[in-house]
């Protein structure tokens, strides 16, 4: 059976002004996540990831970024044209984001339940203690009593915090969920446990989730999708299988080789050379093409366009398929 | 011979508002010439504590460190003078540990000005070559650190911890802000200049997949003890802590095949201020008994392999 898109970009183009230069941050990105989908969106630091996420609830730093092109279908709804009113209706409630650090992303000085009240709040008609009995629901669905509705920020530890803050992006019962780095800035046994919730969240409340991460570990374990993205650029894309059996693209292959592993023998890395470009001065051509072992002339001339190696599993290298 | 590194019964307190804080609580181990002890633990585990103590950046509270046979517990301020030239750290993070006004070349010449005595011509031939060591290219000799990325910043940090040629090098989270191309790369050369120099290494992270790469041996902490220490692989192959297995479990395998079982402790650290004298992961612990509120005994159950739980015999027949 084919599964409802629930979010279609295309074409997403962003850039950043900065004083001396033009970041360009997005450039020209397809991506399409089905209803009750994970799709996992894995990239190094500077790759795009953030601005992505940004670009989807209408929050890039206003004014200096601009989306140049692009078009983003959210249940069929050009995000792009309608009202920044109605945009309200829909940041937090239908889409909603957990930031990557749950240190900044609460209050300090209002109480966690109050919190996630307030969002319940703004998006419903309901009574002040209607929503609050709401948001004692929700701490306790995430594992925190719900006597601690009244404590502050400072008295949570990391681990609580962002589950307060999965607590309240989950609210609103989203179809969407947006998580920046949702585990990034928490221990292996925390992140374990944020993990599983995850998980059981969302097979219990049925949203879609995209899930923002440097972390290939991470994937592998919630992801059904995945796109890797470098310089702004989606490299592959495909479902999780595609990518963690036979990955295609030189810079896949190159991440998986830099990886240390905890069942594997080897005692040296395979390092992917060189660095990023600078992503106000991108190379012509394959943007990977400076780092790329098998880099031949064609792809410092020219842009690779994408390939489709199987049903559904995308490249974007002139040699994919084939032998490099 | 001695041995290059001896720590006994190591204890760093901290005095805060509500009492001690026990970080570094009775450590004891020791470090052979060439040789990488792994520390691995959780935020809060004491391991940068540990680190720094050894290095007497933290004045120890009690125990003993014994270096290439000396003891150097309580150095004079030229005894430590002597010291630093010795030993030396890689910090973790790479945009705070430099100084933003100093450019690559006097950075790394720094240490030399401080301890070589050498003449400034052969103090820039010197710096030149610890950037060709690294891996820096010579035309960031006069670049500042905010115009390089991580990966070189931090290859700035090693290029001074290597100046002054030392035995030893604590290395506090040198990858864990970089991202996972970078460090392989900057994995790979700690490898490196450790063969090509017989450098001995403490590697202190969070990370258990990367201290498995570069660790002959490896510690895991929690709340200021060590529960566990064994040779690498056999760590990896025949964990006995519970602790050590949950830890080892959680860590997400970048595999969509093996998922492994998880075992998942409830809960969080707790308080390392006043800890009491049992197990100070049995609030943690799904084995926990009464048994584990008497202070635990560092025990060898293989070759080479301590644990600090009272159940373990129990718990792996």
């Amino acid at each position: 059976m084919e599964q409802q898109n629930l979010l279609e970009i295309s074409d997403l183009a962003v850039e950043y002004q900065t004083d001396d230069a033009v970041v360009h941050a997005v450039n020209g990105i397809n991506l399409v996540v089905r209803k009750g989908e994970t799709l996992g969106v894995v990239g190094e630091t500077g790759a795009g990831k953030t601005t992505i996420a940004r670009s989807i609830l209408r929050i890039l730093p206003n004014p200096q970024a601009r989306v140049r092109a692009g078009k983003i279908l959210f249940d069929g709804l050009d995000l792009m044209r309608i009202s920044e009113k109605e945009m309200r209706k829909i940041r937090g409630n239908k889409i909603a984001m957990i930031f990557q650090d749950p240190m900044t992303a609460l209050n300090p000085i209002e109480r966690v339940g109050d919190q996630i009240a307030e969002t319940i709040g703004l998006h419903n008609k309901i009574l002040r203690a209607d929503a609050q009995r709401r948001a004692v629901d929700m701490l306790e669905m995430v594992g925190i009593p719900g006597e601690r509705y009244d404590e502050y920020p400072h008295q949570f530890s990391g681990g609580m915090k962002q589950r307060v803050v999965i607590a309240m992006a989950l609210a609103c019962k989203p179809e969407l969920l947006l998580a920046d780095e949702p585990t990034t800035a928490l221990d292996v046994t925390i992140q374990a446990q944020v993990l599983e919730m995850m998980q059981s969240l969302k097979k219990k409340l049925g949203a879609s989730i995209i899930l923002i991460t440097h972390d290939l570990g991470v994937v592998a374990n919630i992801c059904d999708v995945v796109a890797v993205i470098y310089a702004g650029e989606i490299v592959e894309y495909g479902t999780a299988e595609d990518i963690f059996d036979r990955a295609a693209h030189p810079y896949t292959r190159g991440l998986f080789n830099s990886l240390p592993r905890l069942r594997s023998s080897e005692r040296r890395l395979k390092p992917i050379g060189g660095l990023m470009p600078d992503p106000s001065n991108l190379p012509a051509g394959c943007k990977f093409g400076v780092r790329c072992p098998h880099a031949q002339s064609v792809c410092h001339a020219e842009n690779p366009g994408v390939r489709e190696t199987e049903a559904g599993h995308l490249v974007k290298c002139f040699y994919a398929g084939g032998e490099y | 011979m001695p041995a290059l590194l001896e720590v006994k019964d190591l204890k760093k307190y901290f005095k805060t508002g509500r009492g001690m804080l026990h970080a570094v609580d009775g450590i004891s181990f020791t470090l052979e010439q060439g040789q990488t002890l792994g520390v691995v633990g959780e935020s809060g585990c004491g391991k940068s504590t540990l680190g720094r103590t050894i290095l007497h950046l933290l004045d120890a509270t009690g125990g003993r460190i014994l270096f290439e046979g000396e003891d150097i517990t309580s150095p004079s301020r030229a005894e430590l003078h002597v010291l630093r030239r010795k030993m030396q750290i890689i910090f973790q993070d790479p945009f705070s540990s430099l100084n933003p006004r100093m450019s690559v070349s006097a950075a790394i010449m720094e240490p030399l000005l401080i301890h070589s005595g050498l003449s400034r011509d052969d103090m820039q031939a010197e710096t030149r070559k610890l950037m060709d060591t690294v891996g820096l290219a010579e035309r960031y000799a006069n670049a500042y650190p905010h115009e390089l990325d991580g990966g070189r910043r931090q290859r700035i940090g090693i290029a001074r911890a290597l100046a002054l040629n030392p035995r030893f090098i604590v290395c506090d989270e040198p990858v864990s802000a970089l991202d996972v191309s970078i460090q392989a790369q900057v994995l790979n050369l700690l490898l490196d200049l450790q063969e090509e120099r017989k450098l001995t290494y403490i590697f202190v992270t969070h990370d258990l997949s990367v201290v498995k790469y570069i660790s002959n041996e490896i510690m895991v902490m929690y709340l200021g003890q060590m529960v566990e220490k064994a040779p690498s692989d056999e760590l990896f192959e025949n964990a006995l802590h519970p602790y050590t297995k949950a830890l080892l479990s959680a860590i997400p395998e970048p595999d969509i095949h093996c998922q492994q079982e998880r075992i998942l402790i409830h809960g969080e650290i707790t308080s390392p201020i006043n800890p009491a004298p049992g197990c100070r992961f049995m609030a943690r612990c799904p084995y926990a008994s009464e048994a584990c509120a008497e202070p635990q005994i560092l025990e060898e159950y293989a070759p080479n392999h301590f644990v600090s739980c009272c159940k373990c015999g129990e718990l792996n027949k």
